[in-house]
């Protein structure tokens, strides 16, 4: 059992806002500044992150040498009413700070990479303006210390992925993709508005420790209501399912969004709130056996998309879809799971970003082709993409000492031993998701980087330049050696035991689980072998099986919202409209007819003979000056 | 003679005058009807002041008097007014501000 014990903000930490300040100034130049900065705009766009992601460290190391490792910097007050005090304040703890070093740190990454991938596009200056917009709201998503200020984040976050999912607002499926994003993470975010509302009426307060501190006394039922609202939101930002669709239409926005938006960062704040949020999970069960659900189905369903996909981009969303699914898992999991939900973040943070640089790469050097089938054979003529790719590659499917074995692997162990036969059942599941990343990743490899060349006639691939194959090479060593770094001796549990508690018991990396699950990848592989890498692999997709080609089709993730949403919600909106026209206007216009009609026959008494209006006068005085007579006695 | 007398002079007047506004059709004719009408009142006014004894019935009466001849002035112009412009006095002719 946890809670949240902070102290003012000392020492370098006393500037934390610098952290927001950074990239907050470079959107706020490059949004603002126009023209004037497209010569030196994307100059700026890195400079800036880079300035963040220094500093983070600076204050990650001021933070190690500390014995107080939750400091609170009180910017200013916000909302200061009688009944609710809510703070600017930023929350230097050991989880925020590991997910500040990711953002800042793949973010510059992801955002020198974009130099060279947005080279030729006439609106570099603008995607900088965004990449750094997203910077600062995503920091402050991390760094509130209270669920309003998350919030603040948590939109700011929608926003820049909106705007840049329809970077491109000329192609109409951008356009469509973007406001289908926004769209639907509404629905996520009516879950956070409601539990934050319901924080607000039951503790009156929306503080992390002020919530934290009372939600064990406020009963199961408040505390329960309020991790499913926080799934809800959860499943919104992070593409869970039922509210998984936006993500393989996010992959319209250029590729160093999808890199750092939709797979490294903002896909992960539902996982940061739930991890984040474990002391209302800690208090009810239900709600975590439903985070636990939700994780399994959808790492199941977005690796059985990915296996499909022809389109590379989204079939790396589906196997992102896939691997926030192990982390929904494993927070799931009470302190069991929250370590290695987090350490799978973060090696997901390089893995995936490696994963999509590359895709990028290649994109960068084929006329941004993105089908598969139109690649075959590029090995050879992209040697430090493909190598950086396959190290990614290696990491994302569990092959020790890569770091998907050391931070997947014991997600699918503790979920064995967790919520009793459901969780046996559950831990299965994981395993076959295992297997199914092996293969199609597996599949990816094969039908991009070796085999026959089925590339389109123009397409002259090439390696891209050291601008963009810099920031892979980093991204790759981080694959290497992220998960041993963080899981072995136990250096993220340490580090984090204050905020998500200790792990009952730990089985040790090489647990029973973990080796089966090895075994199932190595199954994956090898399915995927015979499949794509002993036969050629044709250049138009065939047929496919039934499920191949439910796959195709998101696993009818959009059929089912359209028949079951859309379409009732387009019913209501005609039963509404034809209510309004016949039932509100028509009682209106009803009685404006009624008006009408009756002056048109009144005004027939307007016949323009002055003896007959002589005669209503007199009629009318008489019949006067009787009623005063009849009245008067 | 008791001034009761004058008020039943005035009724009869004020009912010629009024038959006559309603059933002639010449404007100089129900002009002077109006005017009778108006003399009737005046007579009314003036026979019950002195049946009450106080002035202010011979007041209203001079009152009367100005209006009236006001009235004349307005009502006799726009009287030659359609006049000229239709050859004809009749009330009954002048029916254009209708439905």
């Amino acid at each position: 059992m946890t809670t949240l014990h902070t102290v003012a903000a000392t020492g370098a930490l006393k500037l934390s806002w610098l952290l927001l300040a950074f990239p907050l100034f470079g959107a706020v130049v490059l949004l603002l500044g126009g023209r004037r900065t497209n010569r030196w705009g994307h100059l700026l766009g890195v400079a800036m992150p880079v300035a963040a992601f220094v500093y983070g460290l600076i204050a990650f190391f001021t933070l190690l040498g500390d014995t107080d490792r939750s400091q609170d910097q009180h910017l200013y007050s916000w909302i200061p009413v009688a009944g609710l005090q809510v703070n600017m304040n930023l929350l230097v703890d050991q989880l925020s700070i590991c997910f500040v070093l990711l953002i800042t740190g793949v973010g510059s990454l992801i955002i020198i990479y974009s130099v060279g991938y947005m080279s030729h596009d006439v609106d570099r200056r603008r995607f900088f303006g965004y990449m750094n917009l997203f910077l600062a709201a995503m920091l402050l998503l991390v760094l509130g210390d209270n669920y309003l200020v998350l919030y603040v984040g948590w939109e700011g976050v929608g926003l820049a992925s909106y705007l840049l999912i329809g970077f491109w607002q000329y192609k109409p499926s951008a356009a469509v993709a973007a406001k289908k994003a926004f769209i639907v993470n509404r629905v996520g975010d009516a879950g956070l508005t409601l539990a934050i509302f319901l924080m607000f009426s039951e503790f009156g307060t929306v503080s992390f420790s002020g919530v934290f501190g009372s939600v064990k006394s406020g009963g199961s039922g408040v505390a329960t209501a309020l991790g499913l609202l926080l799934l809800l939101g959860a499943c919104g930002k992070s593409a869970q399912v039922p509210l998984q669709s936006w993500l393989l239409d996010a992959m319209e926005g250029p590729t160093p969004v999808s890199a750092l938006i939709h797979a490294a960062t903002m896909v992960t704040a539902g996982v940061y709130l739930l991890v984040r949020s474990n002391p209302i999970l800690a208090v009810t069960p239900d709600a975590r056996l439903a985070v636990v659900l939700v994780g399994t189905v959808t790492l199941l369903f977005g690796g059985i998309i990915a296996c499909a996909k022809d389109d590379i981009k989204k079939s790396l969303a589906g196997s992102t879809m896939s691997q926030i699914g192990y982390m929904t898992l494993g927070a799931g999991l009470g302190p069991a799971g929250y370590v290695f939900a987090i350490a799978l973040l973060l090696a997901h943070g390089f893995f995936k970003a490696g994963l999509f640089l590359g895709a990028g790469s290649v994109m960068h050097g084929m006329n941004d082709e993105v089908n598969m089938r139109r690649y075959g054979g590029l090995g050879r003529v992209m040697p430090i993409t493909s190598v950086t790719f396959g190290l990614a590659y290696l990491a994302i499917i569990g092959i020790p000492p890569f770091s998907g074995f050391f931070t997947k692997d014991p997600i699918i162990g503790a979920d064995f031993s967790e919520h009793g036969a459901a969780g046996k059942v559950l831990g299965t599941l994981a395993l076959i998701g295992a297997g199914i990343t092996a293969f199609y990743m597996t599949r990816m490899m094969f039908m991009t980087w070796y085999g026959k060349r089925r590339w389109e006639p123009e397409a002259h691939p090439h390696e891209s330049p050291a601008v963009m194959t810099w920031p892979m090479i980093v991204l790759a060593i981080g694959s290497v050696g992220a998960g041993a770094f963080l899981i072995l001796n136990d250096r993220l549990q340490k580090f984090l035991a204050p905020v998500v508690g200790v792990p009952p018991t730990s089985e040790g990396v090489f647990s029973t689980a973990g080796l089966v699950a090895l075994a199932f990848a190595l199954v994956g592989v090898a399915l995927a072998w015979v499949m794509y890498g002993r036969v050629p692999v044709p250049a138009v997709a065939p047929r496919g099986r039934p499920l191949t080609v439910a796959a195709r089709k998101d696993l009818y993730g959009d059929a089912f919202n359209e028949s079951v949403l859309m379409r009732p919600g387009q019913w209501l909106t005609r039963l509404s409209v034809f209510f309004d026209n016949r039932g509100v206007d028509g009682l209106v216009n009803t009685l404006a007819a009624a008006v009408g009609g009756t002056s048109g026959r009144v005004r027939k008494l307007q016949t323009g003979f002055v003896r007959s209006y002589a005669l209503s006068m007199f009629f009318g005085a008489a019949v006067l000056v009787a009623l005063l007579l009849v009245v008067r006695l | 003679m008791s001034p009761i007398h004058y008020v039943a002079l005035s009724v009869i007047l004020f009912v010629i005058g009024g038959v006559g506004v309603l059933v002639r059709r010449n404007a100089i004719v129900v002009f002077m009807c109006i005017e009778l009408m108006l003399n009737a009142c005046n007579l009314a006014f003036v026979a019950f002041a002195r049946m009450h004894g106080n002035l202010d019935g011979q007041v209203i009466a001079f009152f009367v008097m100005v209006v009236a001849a006001a009235e004349v002035v307005v009502g006799l112009a726009i009287l030659m007014a359609i006049f000229r412009a239709r050859r004809s006095a009749s009330v009954d002719d002048a029916n254009l501000l209708k439905y």
